[in-house]
């Protein structure tokens, strides 16, 4: 087992009221550690919406999901939190009276005072296309990521997708699997036009095949993929000659494990209070969208205030006793300090 | 107001209210039509509002924008007919509107 990381406050999730509650807790002294399922901060604003406009920020009349990520970022830098990032946490125990034990998929353990879920719809979990038994082929020769390259070499591969996973993919895995094709619903890409002439000249080269149109069945037997039946853009079904098959349609949110962490909750999220934002087991908190309590707005300003009022009560759990001075970032020269100004 | 009929995959159909302006994804949500997710709220970046267009209703509806086209990557069982709800405005020309809901979004 690896080494126990032991912290003040783990946060699930680092999108925009994530790394806003790293700043309310950094003003209060408190260190944080912050998980994320995705590759990098910023959940839905940088997965789903990057470049569109968000026009409710307050006193940003707008700002894109990207850059309000960045101003965050840049927010929170001064108190230093850690970020652990393609992690999904799998389970999450009370330990003695005070602690909580949390584990991750990437094997990570951390130990904690406070748990803050700010995991917005949930974890981004790959999409999975309704094909007719593909469940029995998943993890078998249906993959929705590739973790090693070296699984794929000498086998013949069939990536179905249109955008940059699927062409990156393509591209790096050609060199060293016995045959490969690409399916796409037609014949345009969202990937970059880069990838997109690469994939082009390997298929002039004869190296790879490109196939037109979609997947609607799955042969083989015991896991084992044989062939997929596609209908191509005419309406014509064809099969393509296979043993592993990577689908790459992008991501969808799945509320995932926190359904088994004893929360109380309602229609898939999680119940709190208004006055902290705590959840039915005292030290766990939730805040962003997915919270719920009566009036709440999926909003990220309203995020924002959960953060703020949260972090009050998880001071009192990490410092029993101690009083809270209730303190202005624009007057207070202990603040300012803590935030590098001063 | 225009009357939008969603035709569940088995057969059920929901008439709901269309208010101009508002999308046929939005008058889908706003009435719990089940099989319409919209995980991303509109921002056409999901691809969880798919829908296929009757027939007659298909010049009306009008043609894929290009964000539309590339989005519909990411539905399953994407046809002719396809479109994403969230990109079609309601008005008073699509009253009487049919939609088929796809039996899984994915």
């Amino acid at each position: 087992m690896s080494d126990v990381i032991t912290t003040d406050v783990v946060i699930i999730g680092a999108g925009p009221c994530g790394l806003f509650t790293v700043f309310e807790l950094g003003l209060l002294d408190i260190k944080c550690h912050v998980l994320d399922i995705l590759d990098r901060p910023g959940g839905q604003c940088a997965e789903l919406y990057p470049e569109k406009p968000i026009y409710d920020i307050p006193a940003l009349p707008l700002v894109t999901g990207a850059d309000l990520t960045s101003r965050l970022m840049e927010q929170a830098a001064p108190f230093k939190p850690q970020f652990h990032f393609n992690q999904m946490v799998t389970s999450l125990e009370k330990r003695g009276d005070t602690d909580f034990v949390l584990k991750t998929d990437g094997d990570l353990v951390f130990n904690c005072k406070v748990v803050v879920i700010a995991a917005g719809g949930g974890s981004f979990m790959p999409k999975k296309p309704p094909i007719p038994g593909i469940d029995a082929y998943e993890g078998k020769s249906v993959f929705y990521s590739v973790k090693k390259m070296e699984a794929f070499r000498d086998k013949d591969v069939l990536i179905v997708g249109g955008g940059d996973s699927a062409l990156d993919w393509v591209n790096n895995l050609q060199p060293i699997t016995n045959s490969m094709t690409l399916l796409h619903r037609r014949d345009e890409f969202r990937a970059a036009p880069d990838s997109v002439n690469k994939m082009r000249e390997l298929v002039a080269a004869g190296k790879m095949k490109l196939a037109i149109g979609q997947v609607t069945g799955l042969g083989g037997a015991n896991g084992i993929l044989s062939s997929a039946t596609v209908k191509g853009a005419d309406g014509a079904f064809f099969d393509v000659i296979c043993n592993t098959m990577l689908p790459f349609f992008g991501l969808t949110m799945k509320l995932g494990p926190v359904a088994d962490w004893g929360l109380n909750l309602t229609e898939n999220l999680i119940a709190v209070d208004t006055e902290k934002f705590e959840t039915n087991v005292p030290g766990i908190f939730a805040v962003g969208d997915i919270n719920t309590y009566p009036g709440k707005l999926k909003l990220i300003l309203s995020g924002f205030h959960e953060a703020a009022l949260m972090a009050q009560q998880a001071f009192r759990y990490i410092n029993p006793g101690e009083r809270l001075l209730f303190q202005y970032t624009t007057s207070s020269t202990n603040l300012q300090k803590k935030l590098g100004v001063a | 107001m225009a009357k939008i009929t969603f035709i569940q995959h088995n057969g059920n159909e929901i008439t709901a209210d269309g208010i101009a302006g508002m999308t046929v994804m939005e008058t889908a949500v706003k009435n719990q039509v089940p099989g319409i997710d919209a995980d991303c709220g509109g921002a056409c970046a999901c691809a969880t509002c798919h829908v296929y267009i009757e027939p007659d209703w298909v010049a009306k509806t009008g043609k894929r924008n290009p964000m539309e086209e590339d989005m519909l990557d990411f539905a399953f069982d994407v046809r002719d007919n396809s479109r994403l709800s969230c990109q079609i405005k309601v008005s008073d020309a699509l009253d009487g509107l049919r939609v088929k809901v796809p039996e899984k979004q994915f």
